[in-house]
Parts: C-alpha cells; structure tokens; sequence
C-alpha cells in the first residue's frame, strides 16, 4: 500500500518537475550565450496554445509538441530581432514577450476553453508502464525521457564541445570573442533559438501532458520559476536538474496536501507554496554565495554591438 | 543598400516621436493580424483605438481606467530609470488593496472624514510593506528584483482569495466570495455626477506633476538618473545606490498600493477575487510608452485606457474576443521597444568602399 503512493508520488513529481526543467534548461544556454531573456513565461504560453490548437486539429500529439517548438521559436526570434539586431533592452523585450505570451495564448485559446485531447501516454509498453512498481521508472511520456536526455547533452554540449566553450566565452566575454573572429550574435540567435524551443516544449507539457483541456494562463508563472531555477543552479546542468526535481517535490507537495484534505490550512496558502519557495531559494543562493555576482556569465544582459 | 547608422546623440525629435510612430505601427499591424484572423480589423482598431476618444461619454470611462495605470506607471518609470526593475506592481496594488480593505472592514460601523485618508494611507503602506520586500533583498544580499517582485505578486492574488473566501467573506452576502461593500465614508467621493469618475483621477495628474518636478528639479531626481545611467559615476559623486533602490522600490510601491486602494475603493467598493485585474503589468507598458517621462506617461496612460475601453466596445461591435485587448497591448510594447532603435541610429545609403 505505502509503495504504491510512494509510486504515485514520484509520477507527480516528474510529471510536475518535467515543464520547469525544460524551460530552465533552455534558458540556461541562453545565459550562458549572455542574454536574459524574461520572456520564458510567455514562450511556454504560446508553445502551450500551439501545441494544443495542433494536438486538437490534427488529433496527433506528436504533432502538436513539435508546433510548441516551433511556436516557441518562433516568439524567441521576436525577442532575438529586438534586443540583437535593434538592441532593444533586454529586461524591457523579455517583459514585453511575456505580456505578449499572455495575450496571444488567451486569444487563440478563446476558442479551445474546454475542448479535450487525448493526453500524451507513456513510451514504454504496458507490461513495463502500468506495472506497479516499475512504472516509477518507465511509466513515464517521451517528453520526460527528453528532459532528462537533453539535461546530459546540454551538459556536455557545454564542458565538453567546443562549440560549447565558443557559446561560453561569446557569454563571458563578447568583446573578445568577437575580436578573435567569432560570430557572437549569431551564436545569440543561435542559443536563443535553443531556449525558445525547450521553453515552447515546456509549455505544451502542460496543455498535452498534464492537464488535457486548456485553461487560460496555465503555466501559472513556471516561466519565472523556471527563471529563478537557472540562478539557482549557478548555470550548471546537473543542479538544474535537482532544483528542478525539487519544485517539483514542492508542487507535488501541494497537491498532495490538498488531496489529503488538510483543513487546518487554506488551499489559497498551500498554492503560495512554490512562489516562496522560490524566494527562499533565491535568498539562500545568495546567502551561501562565495563570489560577488554568483556564477553568472560576466556578460549576462549586457548589449552588443560589433562597431 | 540602406544600412542602420549609430547616431552620435540619441534624436531628441525621434524620442518623442518614437511612441506615436509605435501607436500608429501598432494600429496597421493589428489591423493586418485580426483581418488574418478572419475579424473586421478595421472597425476593430477604430474602435479600440479612436472611438473612445471621439465618443464623449466614454470620457470619463477613459479617465477612469487611466488613473491606477498612470499611478502605478509613475512609481515605476522612476525605477526603471535607476534601473531597479521592480515588475510585481500587481502584487502591491493587490496589498495596498488589501491593507486598505483591512481598515475599512475595521471601521465599517463608524462614519467620519478620516476614515478615507486612513484606508489611503493604509494602503500606501501596503503596497510599500510588499515592495520593501525585493528591496531588502537586492540592497543587503543582491538578489533579483525581478523575480523576487514578481514571485510576490502570487503570494499576493492567493492572499487576496484566502481573505475574500475565509476569514472576509461578508457575513450577509450569501456565501459569495466577496467582502462586505465599502460604506460612503469608505468610498472614493464622485467627482461628476453620475459617472464613476473618481476622486483618484485629479490625483493621478497631481501626482505626475510632483513625479516631474521630483525627477526634473531635484537632487534626488538626478541622483536616480545618475545610478541608472552610470552606476561608477555615482559611487564618485556620493549617491548611495542601495538608498536609491530603497526609495525607487518604496516610491514605486507605494504609489501601486494606492492605486489598488483607489480602484478597491472606486470601481469595486469591495473586494473580490475578480480584484486583480493586471493593470499593475499594463502600467510597464505605460511606463516605456511614457518614455518613462512622468508627463509622458499621462500620454502613455490614456492610450493603454483606451485600449481597454476600446476593447470593450469592439466585443460588441465586431465580436473581438476580450484577450484581443492584451494582445493590443503586448504588441504596442513590442513595437515600441523597435522604434526605439529610430532614437539611437538613422537610416541611410550604404557608401560602397572603394
């Protein structure tokens, strides 16, 4: 009995983790390029929507995770054009996208309010997914398996390549990176691209995988968690993966605490759960720091122009 | 080919132009996108963007959406200027809102004058109580304001639907979640008989003009420019960074407190879990459309309003969701924030290298 909510639990606590996990990762190469783009909220609404309207459409998941990509692009391009080639403000145009991500997912989902869709299902066969105890490993859906994979790769993309250590260096010092020959803005757009996708792919985890019906502004502010995560985890893949994983313990948490029936505390304050966390988080990161700036990459939300 | 060239000085002449060349961008491209989406998009940018001016009775509903955007975008211009990035306005026009409620449910069997200016003054230091919060925070362990503020803002609308289904839920109003309604002690006086043009739109104007004076006239006005623009140069002259931080957030969430409380106060006469309504992120809008100038965001302030009027009509006019009016919004932001480039670089010929 215990093992199966402890199952239970860890499939919540994927499930809740994955989106987050996703977004951060993105944007984790997109600060390590040396951009802030705050739009991530905003690109996981519009993928969400996307992905939704295509999934809806077209009857296929599949399809619809890959618009979410695409629409995730798409939006990181706007925020790309803006604050590379016009060199727009950075905290200004990420706002901007995320007020716009708002927007456009609540138009275009004016008309899905309520419409349904076959959820995304688990990759495994169901000897091994709807096995009791095994389902804790292979219960899951190939977004999850995704995340996971791509929180190895952008690892070793980063430490490893040197198309990774150009990426780095274009973030710690786009002066001279650009003066030994690299294209600094087009690694931006590059990496840019990159954290659009995974954010779009976040995005529509929600609208796909978690809650098959859409809901206006169903992210619920992952977006900025997702923000807060990467600050969290020094810029370092392997601790993203473990703030993320404990979101998710907190999200999970939650609504376990509201399953279970807690009455001795409001529902409205159990919700407040992740946002302070967050606070907490962010708190106790600079608290324990050792350096003054913690481990952001020394040109982070600075522009750049080649002149 | 023409090519994009820095200019030595940013245009004077574009900075001011730049907003109505973005208003005016803005109105074509949604035109463009809505006729894509099968709507009338013309009758739908006329009525979201001139028919609230050229309708006299949509006035003094102008006025009345204008004011807690103005408000709030004044308090924020100032930070941004010193760049302190305060983006959780929402959540401390929620707490002004709140604090303020707080003291007119306190005082709902008692009549007076002072019971209005105390709901203000309550309000204002809610809004200030939620801002000191980010501040704290970046001044002593540099943490984000960004996502510190913004985080808040949920704390916020979760605590504002804790109280209004809990422990403020009114007594009589059959099990609904909301409050008691305020009383007319409790209440914003009616500045025009008949309309809901409230006592907080003189004081929105009144406010901008001491916001310029502040900005323009004063040395802390200057010290804020000066940490904004050049953070080095300010440590040398003697401006404390950390106290500019301190009054930007302070300033800017007090004035969102104040705001909530007029509109808790105004439009609402209670609260409701329908309360939050996003002006508190509106107001960035405003704000960067204002060219962060208090006089421009008066400006900035009325057309967001009309945005929302406006939006409002087209629903009816021409069936024009109610999400279109964000995406309005969103999308005179993004323009804007493109024109901008007009202010730093110019047009011209490619001269070919010989």
């Amino acid at each position: 009995m215990t093992t199966a909510i402890l199952v239970s639990i860890v499939m919540t606590l994927v499930a809740a983790s994955t989106p987050i996990l996703l977004a951060a990762l993105g944007e984790l190469v997109v600060e390590k390029s040396g951009v802030l783009n705050l739009g991530v909220e905003g690109m996981m609404l519009c993928g969400a929507v996307a992905g939704f309207a295509v999934a809806f459409s077209t009857g296929s998941t599949g399809l619809g995770l890959v618009a979410a990509c695409g629409a995730g692009i798409a939006t990181a391009m706007v925020f790309a054009v803006l604050t590379l080639s016009l060199t727009a403000n950075q905290v200004a145009t990420g706002l901007a996208l995320t007020i716009f991500g708002v927007g456009v997912s609540s138009l275009i989902g004016a008309g899905f309010v309520g419409r349904t869709i076959t959820r995304l299902g688990p990759v495994f066969p169901a000897a091994l997914s709807e096995h009791p105890l095994l389902r804790a490993v292979f219960g899951h859906d190939i977004v999850v398996y995704l995340s996971l994979a791509l929180v190895l790769g952008v690892s070793l993309f980063l430490r490893r390549t040197r198309a990774g250590l150009i990426l780095r260096a274009v973030g710690e010092n786009d002066a001279s990176a650009h003066a030994i020959g690299y294209p600094v803005i087009a690694i931006r757009y590059g990496a840019i691209a990159f954290g659009g996708a995974l954010a779009g792919l976040g995005g529509a985890y929600f609208s796909l995988a978690l809650t098959p019906m859409w809901a206006d502004r169903l992210t619920a502010g992952r977006g900025w968690i997702a923000l807060a995560l990467v600050v969290f985890a020094a810029w370092k893949p392997g601790r993203l993966l473990l703030g993320a994983y404990l979101f998710g313990a907190v999200m999970t948490l939650e609504l376990q605490a509201k399953a279970a029936g807690i009455t001795w505390l409001a529902p409205e304050l159990l919700a407040m759960a992740p946002y302070l966390a967050t606070v907490a988080v962010l708190t106790m990161m600079s608290i324990g720091r050792k350096t003054g700036r913690l481990d952001a990459p020394a040109c982070l939300g600075k522009p750049f122009s080649a002149s | 080919m023409l090519e994009w060239r820095r200019r030595r000085e940013p245009s004077p002449a574009m900075l001011y132009a730049s907003p109505l060349i973005a208003v005016v961008l803005t109105m074509l491209i949604g035109m463009i996108v809505f006729t894509a989406m099968g709507y009338d998009g013309f009758h739908a940018v006329r009525d979201i963007f001139l028919t609230p001016f050229l309708e006299p009775q949509r006035w003094a509903d102008l006025g009345v959406k204008a004011a807690p955007l103005v408000i709030i975008a004044l308090g924020l211009a100032i930070g941004f200027r010193a760049n302190v990035w305060n983006i959780g306005a929402e959540g401390q026009y929620i707490m002004g809102a709140i604090a303020g409620t707080g003291v007119a449910l306190a005082t709902y069997d008692m009549t007076g004058w002072w019971i209005l200016p105390a709901m203000a003054l309550a309000g204002i230091l809610g809004g200030m109580a939620w801002a000191a919060i980010p501040a704290f925070l970046r001044v002593k362990l540099q943490v984000s304001e960004i996502l510190t503020s913004l985080m808040l803002t949920y704390v916020a609308v979760q605590g504002l639907y804790y109280l209004v289904r809990g422990p403020w839920k009114d007594p009589d109003g059959f099990n609904f979640p909301q409050t008691r309604m305020f009383t007319t002690d409790q209440t914003l006086p009616v500045m025009m008989e008949g309309s809901l043009v409230h006592l907080g739109i003189p004081v929105a104007v009144i406010i901008a003009l001491v916001a310029w004076l502040l900005m323009e006239k004063t040395t802390a006005g200057y010290a804020v420019k000066v940490v904004g623009l050049a953070p080095a140069a300010a440590r040398h002259g003697g401006f404390s960074a950390d106290r500019v931080t301190w009054a930007t957030l302070l300033a800017s969430g007090g004035l969102a407190g104040l705001a909530g409380l007029f509109e808790a106060a105004g439009p609402f006469g209670q609260l409701t879990p329908q309360f939050p309504t996003g002006y508190g992120f509106t107001a960035i809008i405003v704000a960067f459309l204002g060219r962060l100038n208090p006089l421009g965001i008066v400006f900035g302030g009325i057309v967001l309003a009309a945005t929302y009027v406006g939006g409002e009509i087209a629903q009816t006019t021409v069936r024009l969701p109610q999400a279109a009016t964000g995406m309005f919004q969103a999308l005179l932001l993004f323009v804007l924030l493109a024109t901008d480039v007009l202010v730093r670089y110019r047009i011209g010929w490619k001269v070919r290298a010989a």
